[in-house]
């Protein structure tokens, strides 16, 4: 990428800070009840969940500002959020 | 055809830790946006809440390219792109990611026009009723009854339809889609792409602080506004219209759930009569049999 | 070196402007009709209709289209064309300082015209010198062939400067005036003018993330970013003698620079203005000067970056007198302009022919000579 004129600005994580301080509830994972669907993933809107299929799902909780949207879709009820404070 | 969510592009359109409000619903729009096109986009984006969970500078939180513009101004600043992308021989799409007030609103004079010009432009409207990135005030596209700052006891006046208004203008493709429904989201962008002409698409996009819901509930939201029938799902392709599933199935109303189970999980809602939700409900009834007369009326085939 | 012909025609103002975009090869062009404007864009769009230009004529809705347009054009690469007066200009307002603050390097035409209201389509320069803090460079022509040479010159100043550059031409005194020119061959405008660098101000590509105008993480970014502007209008002083140099070497046409001085040597007093008028400007100081008053002239050639150092070079005269084809509630703008340079008691300004009234060579010459003789700071005629 070359020089520009004007201030720009390139795609990096954390452009709003660090955001998962953010968060008050926690999504943790039960991988046994986890069916590999990629909903979870599909759903993020953050972009916190990594994803493969036959790899099952990562959390980035450096970031996941913990909105509850994987765990609310999830469809064996595999994500649970805990409140941060517990732990 | 739905396209296999593991077939789905892995890599991040969006990035971590951007500056959206948690349970962003138009932040899963770009997710798609960048799925179906991110490599060939270069996006115009207004003032809109679309401009400011890209987070500061010098970083990014959207991983393709970004010309942030005036309010008003999209429509043609992506005309221009387009032409000269055109003119200098460059393969790339002119995308518009703007909200509603940027379209409906204060840029629509500029929409409008590009629609009429044909340019060669995909523009894509995320809807979350109001003006957000200010603070939740009303625009034409909150829908009656609806809370905001400015309209503190409920909206009085009725939703604009500015697909169908588009779809007036005689444009190759106009859609409607849904956060909720991504894979529907995504084949509709990547059918828009391979059109030349103005292509648009009235995303719905739920707003977690301003409809007054859980961020968890986001998708469920949108959802249910599909399911009562109070968002349709519906495609124009080059003079074939048709209904999206699953709003195709939802044609009889009795097949549609209860409009309350989309209405009770929004605050902004929460005021609402008895007797207010069924006018609702018989607006709804409405909306979808004009729908259906004006789908018919401007079918070519 | 092979002898090019020079093709000597009449032409309006705003068809030597056509002519002069013509060839400079724009890959853009958007507009929206407003009188005096119109007859440029109208005669572009024939260009391209008849494939004499091979260019994107975009027909808008707005003025504030328009300039969205090429905006959008110039920051993906390509050389870009608007034109417009008046209230268009005014309507452009928010996208003006949008495209000064992303250094896209657009060229637009301002065929000047009275604001309203009422409704009165005639000359006066209140349009073009009311955008003059929004970062554009504002040039200003005195006659149909600076009009064209102007704008030639006006790309290479806004792709080297990466400032965007408004060409100025009175409304009809201009504009719809037939003048002879000489428009030089293609080939000494294409060595003149090479393809612009299409990655500067940025580099807009599919598959190239990269993102203009995001809020910044400290606000020292966007201060700096300023006074870069700041700091590109400075070099453009030099940037205008020298395209004005290379221009003249190639066309015979050197006009001076930021300025055109007139009459200068050995004068006690000096005129100052700016536009077509300069012309009947010019008669009156002949005139005095034969009467035996030592008066010379200076036309603004630029109002944006503004000839700081050329006006100061007056600063031994006894009197300078400045006429503005403008008015504002504080006097005239190059009146306070000039006065910001030289002091306010060194400067008569001269507010006059507003709303198109005519202000000929003998009332300059009324004038000037009622300004040095007398003690009034403001004329208004």
């Amino acid at each position: 990428m070359g020089l520009a004129l004007v201030p720009v600005s390139r795609p990096a994580p954390g452009s709003g800070g660090l955001t998962g301080t953010w968060r008050t509830l926690r999504p943790v994972v039960n991988l046994d009840k986890c069916i590999d669907c990629g909903i979870c993933w599909l759903y993020c809107p953050e972009s916190v969940i990594d994803w493969e299929k036959g790899q099952k799902i990562k959390i980035d909780y450096t970031y996941c500002k913990g909105c509850g949207i994987c765990a609310h879709e999830c469809p064996t009820k595999a994500i649970e959020m805990i409140p941060e404070a517990g732990l | 055809m739905s396209v296999r969510i593991d077939l789905l592009p892995k890599k991040k359109y969006v990035m971590p830790g951007n500056s959206a409000c948690a349970g962003c619903g138009m932040m899963i729009g770009l997710k798609i946006l960048g799925m179906a096109l991110g490599e060939e986009a270069v996006l115009s984006i207004p003032a809109s809440c679309a401009s400011v969970v890209q987070g500061l500078g010098p970083k990014s939180g959207i991983a393709m390219p970004i010309l942030n513009v005036p309010f008003a101004s999209a429509a043609s600043v992506a005309t221009g792109i387009s032409e000269a992308f055109k003119q200098l021989g460059v393969n790339g799409k002119a995308v518009v990611w703007a909200g509603d007030g940027g379209t409906a609103d204060i840029g629509f004079a500029a929409v409008s026009a590009a629609a009429e010009r044909n340019s060669d432009v995909l523009y894509i409207m995320y809807d979350n009723e109001a003006y957000m990135n200010t603070g939740i005030q009303r625009s034409s596209e909150t829908p009656k009854g609806a809370w905001t700052t400015t309209t503190p006891t409920g909206k009085r006046e009725a939703k604009k339809d500015v697909a169908l208004i588009l779809l007036a203008h005689g444009v190759p493709y106009v859609a409607t889609a849904s956060i909720a429904y991504p894979q529907d989201l995504y084949r509709k962008i990547k059918r828009a792409s391979e059109i030349r002409g103005f292509k648009f698409i009235h995303l719905f996009a739920p707003c977690p602080p301003g409809w007054l819901f859980d961020p968890s509930l986001t998708v469920e939201v949108a959802r249910k506004a599909v399911e009562t029938g109070a968002f349709i799902l519906w495609e124009y392709d080059n003079g074939e219209f048709k209904l999206n599933p699953p709003s195709s199935s939802l044609v009889d109303k009795k097949r549609r759930k209860p409009l309350t189970e989309y209405l009770k999980l929004q605050g902004r809602f929460a005021h609402l009569t008895e007797e207010q939700i069924r006018q609702m409900e018989e607006e709804i009834d409405h909306k979808w049999e004009f729908l259906l007369k004006f789908a018919q009326a401007a079918s070519r085939r | 070196m092979r002898a090019l012909a020079v093709l000597k025609t009449a032409l309006t103002g705003n068809y030597a402007v056509a002519h002069a975009v013509k060839m400079a090869r724009p890959h853009v062009i958007a507009a929206y009709p407003i009188t005096p404007q119109t007859t440029i864009v109208e005669k572009l769009s024939e260009f391209v209709e008849r494939g004499e230009l091979k260019a994107s004529f975009v027909n808008v809705e707005s003025e504030f289209s328009a300039l969205a347009v090429v905006y959008g054009a110039a920051m993906a690469g390509a050389r870009s064309f608007t034109a417009t007066s008046s209230h268009g200009l005014f309507y452009m307002y928010e996208m003006l300082w949008w495209a000064a603050g992303s250094r896209a390097p657009i060229v637009m035409a301002v065929v000047t015209r009275t604001i309203g209201p009422p409704w009165n389509i005639h000359d006066e320069h209140n349009d073009i010198l009311a955008i003059r803090d929004s970062g554009w460079a504002i040039a200003m022509a005195s006659s149909v062939q600076e009009a064209f040479d102007l704008t030639v010159q006006a790309f290479k100043l806004a792709e080297r400067a990466y400032v965007p550059v408004a060409v100025g031409l009175d409304g009809f005194v201009l504009s719809h005036t037939v003048e002879t020119v000489e428009l030089p061959p293609q080939e000494v405008v294409d060595k003149f003018l090479p393809p612009r660098n299409p990655d500067l101000p940025l580099r807009l590509r599919p598959g190239e993330p990269i993102a203009m105008g995001n809020l910044p993480s400290d606000d020292r970014i966007h201060a700096e970013h300023l006074k870069n502007i700041y700091k590109a209008h400075q070099e453009a002083k030099k940037l205008v003698k020298e395209i004005d140099s290379e221009y003249g070497e190639l066309t015979g046409r050197e006009y001076g620079g930021l300025v055109e001085r007139f009459e200068l040597e050995g004068a006690k007093y000096a005129v100052i203005c700016m536009g077509a008028w300069c012309g009947d400007a010019k008669e009156a100081v002949k005139s005095l000067r034969r009467e035996g008053v030592p008066v010379g002239l200076m036309r603004l050639r630029f109002v944006r970056p503004f000839p700081d150092e050329e006006v100061e070079a007056l600063s031994d005269l006894d009197k300078v007198v400045v006429f503005d084809r403008d008015i504002t509630p504080a006097g005239g703008i190059l009146g306070r302009e000039v006065a910001s340079v030289l002091g306010r008691d060194k400067v008569v300004n001269v507010v006059a022919g507003l709303a198109g009234v005519d202000f000929k060579a003998e009332e300059f010459r009324k004038a000037v000579k009622h300004a040095i003789e007398g003690e009034e700071r403001l004329m208004l005629l």
